[in-house]
């Protein structure tokens, strides 16, 4: 989904006199902060978007959304009666208090009893180290081989990459990280099954300690990989397509004329200018990575809010869900926002 | 000339003007058929998808549909790994995984093309008419596409599946048409205002074409090539949505499509168990039409638009 969000996003004002415009006078730090406030106001006009969004989307479900809470035990049979009490308001009153609350703190779980930010607050840390981890992976790989393929086009390397990237880009990651279990967890024939196949810690471990960092890690390498391989492939298929649109620049030729060695015409002139669409992606991606961990957290039970989103929607629990489709469209917004800034930053000319 | 002479010829000419624009187009279509045969992996995309139709359109011939039917394979062996009967062996219910395979290629197929075709539709009116209309409707069709461009794709697919509480194939068309169209939107509206920029749509103004004309007579052409290439890659991420869908169980639960194959794999621990026969055919599945489709939209996106030509 990304590659193509990007190539759209290449162009964000694309009118006929796009990219012919002038860096201005005004292109400079107060332009930078102008071009912040004015993306932070389109921001804002967003999330009033994404919270109506959050109201209603729930609200389409058939059924009484108040049964759902019969039979959830330990729960405050007062809480109860308020929950109760509040689905079975009309719409507009329900909208009323969504307004006044719209994180809702006061969610209570149908599944677990609990309220809802406790239960979030819990998962986020693993959701973090995962993502954290497979994007450092795919950003360091994928922009290298992107690199490396863009510069020699047609060459050797370029064929195969390019040929084993598609093919990842290809791959559904839940399949993978199946198929990571099958080879290194269970294993079969030559390999060894050495890693965990369900869990981010031993139990009993303190995660803060010497030996709980360590099982953290062992338990993330599977899932990690699963999810970096997938993402590698679509950061050096962008960085391959943006180096070889410099190739033909007049300032490498330049960069060659005046004497300097190929490696460092490719490291101090064409890398910097090539890799603002990959940044872009990476960026805009970092909100939608989320969507992958669903499937790779419930293949690895790994206890993060994409386990979590899992088992919200098997259990039916609306509040819940409504938690985390906020939290989810809250991350890309923000990331969004990061990433349009972050470019403007290091490239004037965008900043209209 | 006479005048009769004159009335008489204009019919012909006519004639010739549409004979003319009949053999440009085709001219140009067989231009296109000559620079897509020199792009490798488009031509490798095209054979690796007319495979998988053939199979998809001749799998109730292969493959009887009771070959599917759990209660008639109950006394063939569960869980088999590949044997001279079953070529890919058997799954939890002694189903053959290759009927299987070829039974879900119809599912993916068909969710994958009629969904795309839903973006397609959605994406290209939102696309040229945000690019077309300037004013507060412009604007708003570009808020639109914004907005639905940060709800989350795969969370927001899976609670548009669970509202709508019933789990049919065409179900999950609509969701995932009705969800993917943000992206060709930005691509048509950026494509558009290019387009609106040239000469010929001004001259188009002037002479008094109303808008409508303006945007099926002149934008229109201009866009479709890129939406098509466009479209291609949709249909692969669609496919690739699908799958997961099925994995996470939202799928319909009366047919098999790839999705529901691998959820009911893990399900039945054939990752643990070492039962490779169950996991790997509908992973390669998925990845080759992924593939084949991704391919066929890169080859599409290199030949039609020359700016790329090079890569």
């Amino acid at each position: 989904m990304a590659l193509r969000d990007v190539a759209a996003h290449e162009f964000p004002e694309s009118g006929p006199e796009a990219g012919l415009r002038e860096p201005s006078a005004k292109a400079t730090k107060g332009g930078l902060a102008r071009f912040t406030g004015r993306r932070l106001l389109a921001a804002a006009g967003t999330l009033v978007w994404v919270l109506l969004a959050n109201f209603f989307l729930f609200r389409l479900l058939p059924g009484d959304p108040a049964a759902r809470y019969r039979g959830v035990r330990n729960i405050d049979p007062a809480e109860l009666a308020r929950i109760r009490e509040e689905l079975s308001a009309p719409m507009w009153n329900q909208f009323v208090g969504y307004l006044k609350d719209p994180l809702q703190l006061s969610g209570i779980s149908s599944w677990k009893g609990e309220p809802v930010w406790d239960l979030v607050g819990g998962r986020f840390w693993p959701t973090i180290v995962l993502l954290g981890t497979s994007t450092i992976i795919a950003t360091v790989v994928g922009v290298w081989i992107g690199i490396k393929a863009g510069w020699n086009r047609g060459g050797r390397f370029d064929k195969a990459s390019t040929g084993v990237t598609l093919l990842f880009y290809a791959t559904p990651e839940f399949w993978l990280g199946l198929i990571l279990i099958l080879l290194f967890s269970t294993g079969v024939w030559i390999f060894p099954g050495v890693f965990p196949s369900r869990g981010v810690i031993d139990s009993g471990l303190d995660p803060l300690s010497i030996a709980g960092i360590q099982s953290i890690a062992f338990h993330t390498v599977l899932p990690a990989t699963a999810l970096a391989v997938v993402y590698l492939a679509e950061y050096s298929l962008i960085m391959r397509a943006s180096m070889v649109d410099e190739l033909g620049q007049d300032y490498l030729t330049t960069a060659r004329a005046k004497g300097l060695m190929d490696r460092l015409v490719r490291r101090r002139h064409a890398v910097p200018n090539a890799s603002l669409p990959t940044i872009t992606l990476i960026f805009l991606n970092l909100g939608f990575v989320i969507g992958g961990a669903i499937t790779v957290e419930t293949v690895f039970s790994y206890p993060g809010l994409g386990l979590l989103t899992f088992e919200a929607v098997s259990q039916n629990d609306l509040a819940l869900m409504q938690a985390l489709f906020l939290i989810f469209s809250v991350s890309i917004l923000v990331f969004n926002v990061i990433a349009d800034v972050l470019i403007a930053a290091i490239d004037p000319r965008i900043r209209v | 000339m006479s005048l009769d002479e004159q009335v008489s010829a204009e019919p012909a000419k006519v004639e010739s003007v549409r004979a003319v624009s009949r053999q440009r187009r085709r001219a140009s279509r067989r231009r296109f058929v000559a620079a897509f045969s020199k792009q490798r992996g488009g031509v490798a995309g095209v054979v690796l998808l007319a495979f998988f139709v053939a199979t998809a359109l001749l799998a109730p011939l292969l493959f009887p549909s009771d070959m599917l039917d759990v209660t008639r394979t109950i006394s063939n062996p569960a869980n088999a790994p590949p044997s001279s009967e079953f070529w890919l062996g058997t799954d939890e219910n002694g189903r053959s995984i290759l009927a299987l395979l070829a039974w879900g290629a119809r599912i993916s197929l068909t969710v994958g093309i009629s969904a795309s075709i839903i973006t397609m539709i959605i994406g290209t009116l939102v696309g040229i008419g945000s690019g077309h209309f300037g004013g507060w409707f412009g604007a708003l069709l570009e808020r639109l596409t914004d907005w639905f461009l940060v709800l989350p794709f795969i969370p927001l697919v899976i609670v548009l599946a669970s509202v709508l509480n019933s789990r049919g194939v065409w179900v999950m068309v609509a969701v995932l048409g009705v969800t993917s169209w943000p992206g060709t939107a930005r691509l048509v509206r950026a494509q558009t205002l290019s387009v609106e920029g040239r000469p010929y749509l001004e001259r188009a103004k002037v002479l008094g074409d109303s808008n409508w004309q303006q945007m099926t007579r002149h934008v229109l052409p201009n866009v479709m090539p890129l939406v098509l290439a466009n479209t291609t890659l949709t249909v692969a991420i669609v496919i690739l949505s699908e799958t997961t869908l099925g994995f996470l169980g939202l799928g319909d639960p009366f047919t098999d499509s790839w999705g529901t194959m691998l959820d009911r794999a893990s399900a039945s621990g054939a990752a643990s168990t070492g039962a490779w026969w169950y996991l790997l055919p509908p992973g390669f599945c998925v990845i080759l039409v992924v593939l084949a489709f991704t391919l066929i939209g890169r080859a599409l996106e290199v030949v039609l638009n020359p700016r790329l030509g090079e890569r």
